[in-house]
């Protein structure tokens, strides 16, 4: 008798979410799939209201990466005003977005993935959490609060408020940095530099010890997208997108916010909100590919900070190519946090970042706009169309974790066949299996704009589509 | 003194609110001797437990999922506290009510989609013609507004519930704070 075991509602996870797991008549695995169960309408119900409400309006996707989405809808905005933002403006709105990715990037190692590692995938799903790592590695749950509250800190110190902030708009942002904030700032650099050096100490220790996990957590060769600067650095507002394929050649380079629709398209399957996006020349699912940490990593050249660098390098020689697991998401993860603060503390060494000037002004000069930006977890783009008034009139976003979804179902599917063996599974072997889509660190708020919620699931079906089994911790 | 036993949940909401809870950042340590999170997207547990002390409930009530959690959760909750905006009036996923379902869903799932467009049903829960508060389903203890109400604000809710001292909500916030 075929059978299905799901998990509902997968947790440590941001967003509502199942997993089911479908097994044949012998008990072997025969497909998983992964559920988003939200679903919101944004791209609708912005109809008829002003663009430059916008920005306001759609940092609401999602609480935990709203700075992004601020930065891809004023973007969008902007294309419709046809201005170019002052300098300053655009130095202080990718200063805003590092500390965002710096926070959210805690947020998924710390306090959703570092149980895992630390108290290990089959430990006691009641001390499973943050509190639990807290109590036994006290510094290392606080490196992770401290890593979060550093980013959220600066967040409120630009912008007045850490969620959901009214500061970024389009033509700019709406007050200049103070000094006295700029220096609060440098201030905090010197704990979080700390923090962030044990985080990635401890976890170069014990990475080793997770070789089976590594094996099959999404480990298969695909795409990588992000954005790049001309120089091949890495690149979190401006730049273009660049695809590179599994041996890490160039597919597709150059891709700006306006052509970034001739070339990936969206997918829908049955059994999720999230859509599936891929790139268009090669067809769904064929051109599916990676966003986030390990796609930035893998696309770019350099970070262009010290430090940063230094650990790129290493990180580099995990593979001869493009890395290819996806538990390496969480490598990446750390040295891009490292990278945020180094790079804010670059970015308010320049005197001209205190300028007052930091907002341009015009109306409706084109009809249609879009923008585009990397989110912690991977590409944001935003596309409207107004009419000549500045109503909107039509919207579509494109999020990171619709474009990591062919790649979270396969590697579930992956580390199922791995793990559920004749039809016999235990909670910590589920765990792992919600651990490998962990690793992506999915947003589902986000990824469910469209119209609603998205939960996740996870159950174990027989191959006529029975659900065998129902794990409910 | 035992510890309280407090829950999070979260309905159609933007996890904006848990965010801000999370803000409450070192002083969740400290408030970890006197609670422990028992039901949370940060916790493992899949049940919700027979008794909770205290549940903050995020986001608004959008699909039959969102009813049957909203109802689960009030039978075994001492007190219910409707967290943010989403929560007390509907706020930003009720924006969706005077289109309905159908407009949102076949613009997302049908026009907006380059391949394989179709409804998606396997699994997913149905939405609700209408997102309301979850005050229209069950009775709700404390409102905390706020898109989302501030990581004080929840300090200063969470410690006078714990101590049972008094709690002036309008005093901590106010809507789209
Ligand atoms: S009230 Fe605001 S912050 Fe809270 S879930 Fe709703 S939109 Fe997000």
């Amino acid at each position: 008798m075929s059978q299905t075991i799901t998990i509902d509602p997968v947790t440590r996870l941001e967003g509502h979410g199942k997993i089911t797991i479908q097994l044949n008549a012998q008990g072997e695995v025969e497909n998983a799939h992964f559920h988003v169960t939200q679903v919101r309408g944004f791209e609708r119900f912005s109809e008829g209201r002003p663009y430059y409400e916008m920005p306001g309006l759609m940092a609401r996707v999602c609480g935990i990466c709203p700075v992004s989405h601020l930065i891809a809808s004023a973007r969008a905005c902007e294309a419709i005003m046809s201005v170019r933002i002052p300098s300053t403006a655009s130095r202080l709105r990718n200063m805003l977005n590092l500390a965002q990715m710096v926070q959210s990037h805690a947020l998924s190692f710390f306090y959703l993935s570092s149980p895992d590692l630390l108290l290990g995938m089959e430990s006691d799903p009641a001390t499973r959490h943050i509190f639990g790592v807290t109590a036994a590695r006290p510094e290392l749950g606080r490196a992770g609060i401290g890593l979060r509250r550093f980013g959220q800190y600066i967040i409120e110190l630009l912008a007045e408020k850490r969620i959901h902030p009214g500061w970024v708009v389009p033509g700019g942002v709406t007050e200049p940095l103070a000094p006295a904030k700029r220096d609060e700032i440098l201030s905090m650099i010197p704990e979080a530099y700390t923090h962030i050096g044990l985080a990635l100490d401890w976890y170069k220790k014990i990475a080793d010890g997770f070789k089976a996990e590594i094996e099959v957590f999404a480990n298969f060769p695909s795409l990588f997208m992000s954005l790049i600067n001309e120089d091949e650095s890495i690149e979190f507002n401006g730049g273009a997108l660049r695809l590179i394929g599994p041996g890490g050649g160039i597919i597709d380079d150059g891709i700006t916010a306006a052509k970034f629709t001739e070339v990936i398209g969206e997918a829908v399957e049955p059994y999720s909100y999230t859509k599936f996006a891929y790139y268009k020349p090669l067809g769904y699912p064929e051109g599916s590919y990676r966003v986030g940490p390990l796609a930035r990593l893998n696309i770019v050249k350099s970070m262009g900070t010290p430090r940063a660098d230094k650990e790129l390098a290493e990180f580099k020689q995990l593979a001869s190519g493009p890395v290819l697991s996806s538990f390496y998401y969480h490598h990446a993860r750390l040295i891009e946090i490292l990278y945020g603060i180094e790079k804010i503390e670059q970015i308010l060494s320049d005197p001209l970042i205190l300028d007052k000037q930091v907002r341009a002004t015009a109306g409706v000069n084109r009809f249609e706009g879009a923008g585009q930006a990397e989110a912690p977890r991977g590409t944001l783009h935003h596309h409207y169309k107004v009419d000549e008034n500045g109503k909107i009139l039509w919207a579509n976003l494109v999020i990171a974790t619709g474009q990591n979804n062919n790649a979270m179902n396969r590697g579930i599917l992956q580390a199922a066949r791995q793990y559920v063996k004749e039809g016999k599974f235990t909670e910590g072997i589920l765990n792992r299996v919600e651990a490998v889509v962990r690793t992506f660190d999915p947003c589902l708020s986000c990824s469910t704009h469209a119209f609603g919620q998205m939960p996740l699931a996870l159950s174990l079906v027989s191959a006529s589509g029975e659900v065998v089994d129902r794990v409910v911790r | 003194m035992s510890k309280l036993k407090v829950a999070t949940a979260w309905l159609d909401g933007c996890s904006g609110c848990h965010m801000s809870f999370l803000d409450m950042d070192e002083r969740l340590l400290e408030l970890a001797e006197l609670i422990e999170v028992v039901y949370s997207p940060l916790v493992d547990a899949k049940k919700f437990p027979d008794e909770v002390d205290i549940a903050l409930v995020e986001g608004a009530v959008a699909s039959v999922d969102d009813e049957k959690k909203i109802r689960k959760i009030r039978a075994h909750t001492r007190t219910l506290i409707a967290m943010g905006d989403c929560a007390i009036t509907g706020n930003v996923p009720a924006m969706r009510n005077p289109i309905g379902p159908e407009a949102i869903l076949e613009r997302a799932y049908i026009e907006n989609a380059s391949a394989q467009p179709q409804i998606p049903c396997v699994v997913v829960p149905k939405l609700l013609r209408v997102v309301r508060p979850i005050h229209e389903f069950v009775k709700v203890d404390v409102f905390l507004p706020g898109c989302p109400p501030s990581a004080q604000t929840f300090h200063a809710a969470l410690t006078a519930l714990i101590n049972g001292g008094p709690l002036d909500i309008s005093a901590l916030t106010r809507f789209g704070a």
